[in-house]
């Protein structure tokens, strides 16, 4: 096997052995790390950065960046937050139809205008945040409480929460989209040369617009489950969630350049830097050591830094070898 | 824009005036004139000096952040952590010259307190271009790595406390008035102009532009690429550590969840509204002002006509998105 290779199969599964070993460490150290309890709480509430990460993985395997996915979220809080009023169902075509809204402007702004995705969805993001301001008059919503919207937050299925549930719908659906379907080839073809991928006659332009419109959709769902969680859509929330996804994106081995990328990975990603807060709490509660939140953000920052350059030195060799 | 340092030549010969590309070129200014002019007839007591005071304080930190960013855009990259760099200097200010250890001696304490403050400022970025330069990593990302850390940092320094002063020798930044000029326009002013100068007329802001233009021809020209990337970033550190002991020194107060939220974000969205082209190699400082300067004049006018400030984000946005748009036909 050569370096490329080898530095290959590092990053594409170093993040699951990294996220094996990490449960290992939690398993023997601490009583409870893998009661039920721990587990639940862990997955129900990451279920949420899960659905923003797999949006925004597909957005960045295209070449693109979606900074619009925060706030995003707060917008579908606040919308799922009222329309739970008329039902379970009202409530989640609101928060997600806010998010598709967002995913459209995104879209449109991206293919139609030719404005660097950066940009477009900087001002989607102050754009949705304005929004969700107007929409709840500055406020905390309450979503209804008798229209059995909490469930989908609350809710358990069998063993599992809803919202992981939802999460793990998402991947399944995600990685089947990537691997097996034209428009997934095609995502990965825009991200590896744009104009190549046009030259070749693929729809450039409706694939990334459909990209764009998921990852709004998924934001917009990752709200449902915040307002679900929280029993009110939260419209100053989800500030940094964006940043949050692209380190879970990162950590998870795709390439912020684009044109490869695997669902999995990112999953992996997104769990491998909830559990680290998870850990980090548990350690708290030995007793050895006080980390306070702000030492877990720093913590959380050297990790990002660990996995960048471990990546950068592979990355390196490997166009080394070329 | 009016100085729009360019690498590549703008003029087209035998070109009929075309209004696309005059409104991209001066877009901005039309609008900032077009803004007042408004706000002459409509928004009761503008032309007062107060008006001119609220809105340059308000804008100067933005400004003295977005200068450092242009220069860091101009190289084609970015620099997400200026915000978390703010929480930083003004997390540490305050603990050096509030600490008993310089005793009556105020301004010894300030002065340290203020050069050290700086000093960690310009050290977070160097550590920003470091790891853009010397390991290769895509700025987004290692800009990243400060943006979560660095505000962790300034909160456990502080403990997450919040630390108020009363210490008029410090505060002179953010509240004298010499002349009955603010001192934080000053500072802006004169960063302002020494950037500018430097883009247009020195070795190191043609570096800077050819880095942005084509990073493999100006490492061929031999032109000292690393070296002009890692320097930018420690300008943008040092441009974030002054706008913190600004923020900090006018707020009397320093509190590390808050100083510089979001900073990252007005800076650029005043440097692309301004003209500056975010893959790198034109870029210009003075459109920087005049894009900040629109942007807060577009909140002000908002205001103060009654329209509710989540309103006039979504203006803000529609005005970014716009700028950018227009300065794209320019280019087409």
């Amino acid at each position: 096997m050569n370096r490329a290779q080898y530095a290959r199969l590092v990053g594409t599964y170093g993040v699951l052995i990294a996220l094996a070993a990490l449960i290992l460490f939690g398993w023997w150290r601490y009583d409870n790390f893998l009661s039920a309890f721990n587990v639940t709480t862990v997955v129900r509430y990451n279920a949420m950065f899960a659905l923003i990460a797999l949006g925004m993985c597909f957005v960045i395997m295209t070449g693109g960046i979606d900074l619009s996915v925060g706030s995003t979220a707060a917008l579908g809080s606040v919308a799922a937050a009222m329309a739970s009023h008329y039902g379970m169902a009202a409530g989640i075509a609101g928060g997600v139809g806010a998010g598709l809204l967002v995913g459209l402007v995104n879209g449109l702004l991206v293919t139609r205008a030719n404005i660097m995705p950066f940009i477009a969805t900087l001002s989607t993001l102050l754009a949705a945040s304005g929004a969700a301001l107007l929409l709840s008059n500055q406020t905390s919503v309450p979503i209804s409480p008798t229209s059995g919207f909490m469930l989908v937050g609350h809710g358990m299925l069998w063993i599992i929460p809803v919202p992981a549930a939802i999460a793990m719908v998402a991947y399944v659906l995600g990685a089947i989209l990537l691997n097996y379907t034209s428009t997934g080839r095609t995502v990965l073809a825009i991200g590896g040369g744009e104009d190549a991928s046009r030259l070749m006659g693929l729809p450039v332009e409706r694939v990334t617009f459909l990209v764009y419109l998921a990852s709004g959709a998924l934001a917009g769902m990752a709200g449902v489950l915040l307002a679900a969680l929280g029993f009110a859509g939260q419209p100053t929330e989800g500030v940094g969630w964006e940043l949050f996804a692209i380190a879970a994106v990162v950590v998870g081995g795709t390439l912020l350049t684009g044109g490869s990328g695997s669902v999995l990975t990112t999953l992996a990603g997104v769990l491998l830097l909830g559990i680290l807060f998870n850990v980090l709490n548990f350690e708290n509660g030995k007793g050895w050591i006080s980390l306070s939140a702000a030492w877990q953000s720093v913590v959380r920052g050297l990790f990002l830094l660990g996995v960048v350059l471990l990546q950068a030195r592979l990355t390196r060799q490997n166009t080394r070898s070329v | 824009m009016i100085d729009a340092a360019s690498s590549r030549s703008d003029s087209r010969p035998g070109a009929s005036f075309d209004f696309f590309a005059f409104l991209a070129r001066y877009g901005t200014l039309i609008a900032l004139l077009l803004l007042i002019v408004f706000n002459l007839f409509f928004t009761r007591n503008f032309a007062t000096l107060q008006t001119l005071n609220v809105n340059l304080t308000q804008v100067c930190t933005i400004v003295i952040v977005a200068t450092g960013m242009t220069l860091v855009i101009a190289t084609g990259g970015i620099d997400l952590s200026v915000g978390s760099i703010m929480a930083i200097a003004g997390a540490l200010a305050p603990l050096i010259f509030l600490s008993p250890v310089f005793g009556e001696n105020v301004a010894l304490a300030v002065s340290v307190g203020m050069v050290a403050a700086i000093l960690a400022a310009t050290l977070c970025g160097l550590f920003n271009g470091w790891l853009v330069a010397q390991f290769r990593i895509q700025p987004i990302v290692a800009t990243l790595v400060l943006f979560i850390a660095g505000r962790g940092i300034a909160q456990a320094m502080t403990n997450s406390n919040l630390q108020v002063f009363r210490v008029p020798e410090f505060q002179w930044i953010g509240l004298g008035r010499p002349f009955g000029i603010p001192v934080q326009v000053i500072i802006m002013v004169v960063l302002v102009i020494i950037a500018a100068w430097m883009l247009r007329r020195t070795r190191f802001g043609r570096s800077i532009l050819a880095t942005g233009g084509n990073e493999r021809a100006a490492e061929l020209a031999g032109i000292a690429v690393k070296r002009t990337k890692i320097a930018v970033y420690a300008i943008s550190g040092f441009c974030a550590g002054i706008a913190g002991l600004v923020v900090i020194a006018i707020n009397s107060a320093s509190d590390a969840n808050l100083v510089g939220l979001g900073m990252e974000l007005d800076a650029i969205a005043a440097v692309a509204v301004g003209g500056t082209l975010l893959v790198g190699g034109r870029a210009t400082i003075l459109g920087t002002l005049l894009g900040a300067l629109t942007i807060q004049l577009v909140r002000y006018t908002l205001l103060a006509n009654g329209v509710p400030d989540a309103a006039a984000l979504i203006v803000k946005a529609a005005i970014i998105a716009f700028a950018v748009w227009l300065q794209q036909q320019r280019r087409a």
